[in-house]
Formats: C-alpha cells, structure tokens, sequence
C-alpha cells in the first residue's frame, strides 16, 4: 500500500540572529582539542562583492579516517569511534572567519566503483539566504581527487572551488557565495 | 554484489521550498549563488548525519520561560507538535533547535538595534529531542512582532525559528514556524518566498485548545515534516507483513 507522502516543511532563513540558538561551546570540535592528527580546517565566507559575511554558520558532516560512519543506514553497519563526532558548527566571526578542528576522512566506497575521495560535506546557512548551500571541501594532498565521481563531473575551475589550500596548521576553505569564483553548490 | 551505497534515496522536495534568488529580500542579492546548482549523487555521507542525542539537551532546555530568577514578560505559550518524514513515520531521538525574539519582538542578541526593551528573563533559546512516537513540546512565550529595513515600514510576523537534523544529511533544515491570523503576512518577503499555497500555509501553527493548559498557557500545535525516501526492497516486503 502506498501512503500519500507528505510535502516537506519550506526552509526559511536562518536569519541574522541565530547566535544564541545554534552556537554550541564545542560546536567546531569535530574531535576534541589533542586528538592525533587533528588539523583546523578554517575559511570565510564571502559574499558577491568579496565583502565577509559575518552572520553565516557553517556545518560539516564527514567519515572518521576509516571512512566509516556511526550510522544505521550505513549498509557497511554503524562504526562508533571514540572522541568522534562527525559533524561541526561554526558561526562567522565579524571577519566572516570559521573554522572547525577535526581529522581527515577516509575514502569512500561508490556502488558503481571507485570511491569518493576523503571530503567534508558541507551546509552554510546565512542572512539572506532562504535554503540551505551545500557544498564539499576536498583536500589538497589526496591522489584520490583524480579518480573522484563527483569532482570528475565538474571542469576544472569548477573543480578548484572545492579543494582546501593548505595552511600552517590545516587547511584553508572559502566559500564564495557568488561572483567570479562562485564556489560549487550542490542540488541533493 | 558491489556494496549498494545510494540507498535509502530521499525524494526531491523542491517545490516546497524558496528559490535560491528571490530579490524581494534585500539582503539575498548579494549572498544567492547565480549558477545552476549541480546535482550530487545520495551516498554515504549524504543517507547519514549526525545523530545528536541527549548530551546536547538539559532537562529543562525545552522550557524557555525557566532558568532565570523570575518569569518572562508576555503570552506564556506550549508549542508542540511532531516531526515526520515525508511518508508520515516519526523521526524519534532527533534534536530540535530554537530561537526567538522576546515579547517585544527584540533578540538577546548584540546586533539587535529594534528599541524595544530586553527581558532579563528570557534568553530566547531551546532545545529538546522528539520522543520515540516524533513528538516534541516547548514552553516558551509569544514572540513580539520587529521591525526591519528590507522595505518601508516592513516588520517581521511574529515567528520562531527551527532547527532540525533528522536521520541524514540530505535531511537537514531550518525554518520558521508562525503564528495564525498574523495581519503582517502580506508584505513579508521571507513568509512569501514560499511559491507555494500549501507549503506556505503549513508553516502555520494551529491553535490547539486540546494542549492549551487551563488559567496557565495557550497551546499551539506545529508539526515539521523532512523529506522522505523511497523504500528499499527490504522495506517493501515489510509492508506486505502489515
């Protein structure tokens, strides 16, 4: 039997005051401060005329560095790892600055073949902006990009606008909201 | 058999959202992508997400009108209601966010420049997790209405906000609830962003008298739905069982 399906609740904006509604103490520790490996992965927000967007809030969702996740509609089945939260929230600074500290994710399997290569999925939600932006950062350093079936579905300066630069301590991520080097927004 | 990594898939809901450009508010103009959105695959980081539980939630988080030394200003409220999919199963043990404005219509918030006065006993924040049938209820009181700048004399209907996560990534949202018979709908730019009737009307509560508490508190009834997604197999021969 099939049951009439529900329409989904519309996105509204976040709106410019979510400050004391989302910001968690510990919502950029993807792991906690210590953890072997832990890297910042920081950035700005950027809106069309380059000027920083100092209320956008920023949220990652990634795999531990085995590429698992504590998930029951992970087929593999739920991995818990100690220390490991997967998902990161960070508000913009008056600079429009992120930043969460967490540790690089494994590769993923793809049913068709190959493997995703290791991202962070990425919701950026801000003032003036009525639905979610979603976006991915890959990392720099990982052969696996080349192989990647989402990055190979893109040309190449659209390919650059998801992939971290390297910095002293992690990675550095902007998101262009809009204009010349609009970053790769996805439709999911 | 090469491990099936896109299911559970969560059907597209796209009418029932804004468009990404809608320049009747001001400040989407600059901030809205002017590129097509690409299309990315459900995977596996897409089919899961943070499953955020009681270590995010205090016992009384879900009153907001607790936690100070007196009572808050204003209409003393219950909102409650349940969090579904789009196929009507509850979403259990899953976080839920929220935000207002105080009975003024003014944020405890820095940036807030509205005239309006603070009320030392009301922070404007909540959060609780939906039960094991999707339910969730607040505690809180009737946000004021506020004034804005995106058009003349514009004011914001009196609403507050949401965040939920549900079960996937793809599932993620956040919204706004408001409150019936507000007389500002009309020229609100956020409210009619939602091209559609239906969609717009359901980010209306419904006054409940059956939750209202008696000489204590009105009862609102608001009730969010995220998207669904299509069975799998397995799922299919569980229904013929029912």
């Amino acid at each position: 039997m099939t049951e009439p399906t529900l329409q989904t609740t519309p996105s509204q904006t976040v709106g410019p005051f979510f400050a004391h509604g989302l910001d968690w103490a510990d919502g950029a520790f993807v792991v906690p401060e210590g953890t072997p490996g832990a890297v910042w992965v920081t950035g700005r927000v950027l809106d069309g005329a380059g000027v920083p967007v100092p209320d956008a809030v920023v949220e990652t969702w990634q795999a531990d560095p085995d590429g698992r996740f504590d998930h029951p509609d992970d087929p593999r089945g739920a991995v818990r790892r100690e220390g490991f939260r997967g998902f990161g929230r960070s508000a913009t600074d008056p600079e429009g600055r992120w930043g969460v500290l967490t540790v690089k994710p494994g590769a993923l399997p793809v049913s068709e073949g190959g493997q995703e290569a290791p991202h962070l999925n990425v919701s950026v939600f801000c003032r003036g902006m009525l639905v979610r932006l979603v976006t991915r950062i890959y990392f720099p350093d990982e052969a696996a990009n080349a192989a990647d079936p989402v990055l190979l579905a893109l040309t190449a300066p659209e390919r650059a606008t998801l992939v971290a630069a390297h910095t002293g301590d992690g990675y550095h991520f902007d998101v262009h909201l809009q204009g010349e080097r609009e970053t790769v927004f996805f439709d999911l | 058999m090469p491990l099936d990594t896109t299911t559970p898939d969560y059907r597209r809901d796209t009418a029932s959202h804004p468009p990404l450009a809608w320049p009747d508010y001001r400040s989407n103009a600059l901030r809205t992508p002017r590129r097509p959105l690409t299309l990315l695959p459900q995977r596996l980081g897409e089919i899961t997400g943070p499953l955020l539980g009681e270590e995010r939630v205090g016992p009384t988080d879900n009153d907001l009108t607790a936690g100070h030394p007196g009572e808050p200003q204003g209409q003393r409220i219950v909102v409650s209601g349940r969090v579904l999919d789009g196929d009507g199963r509850p979403v259990p043990h899953a976080l839920v966010e929220v935000w207002q404005a105080n009975a003024g219509g003014r944020y405890r918030h820095d940036g807030d420049r509205h005239p309006a006065p603070l009320d030392p006993n009301f922070a404007g924040v909540g959060r609780t997790l939906t039960d094991a049938g999707g339910n969730y209820t607040f505690t809180t009181i009737q946000p004021g209405a506020y004034p804005w700048r995106n058009h003349d004399n514009a004011w914001r209907p009196a609403h507050i906000h949401f965040s939920l996560f549900g079960t996937a990534f793809t599932q993620r949202l956040i919204t706004q609830m408001y409150f019936p018979g507000d007389p500002l709908f009309f020229q609100d730019p956020i409210f009619n962003s939602v091209r559609d009737e239906r969609a717009r009307q359901a980010m209306i509560a419904t006054f409940d008298l059956a939750s209202t508490v008696p000489e204590w508190a009105l009862g609102f009834r608001w009730d969010i739905v995220l998207r669904g997604k299509n069975p799998t197999p397995l799922e299919n021969e569980d229904d013929d069982d029912d």
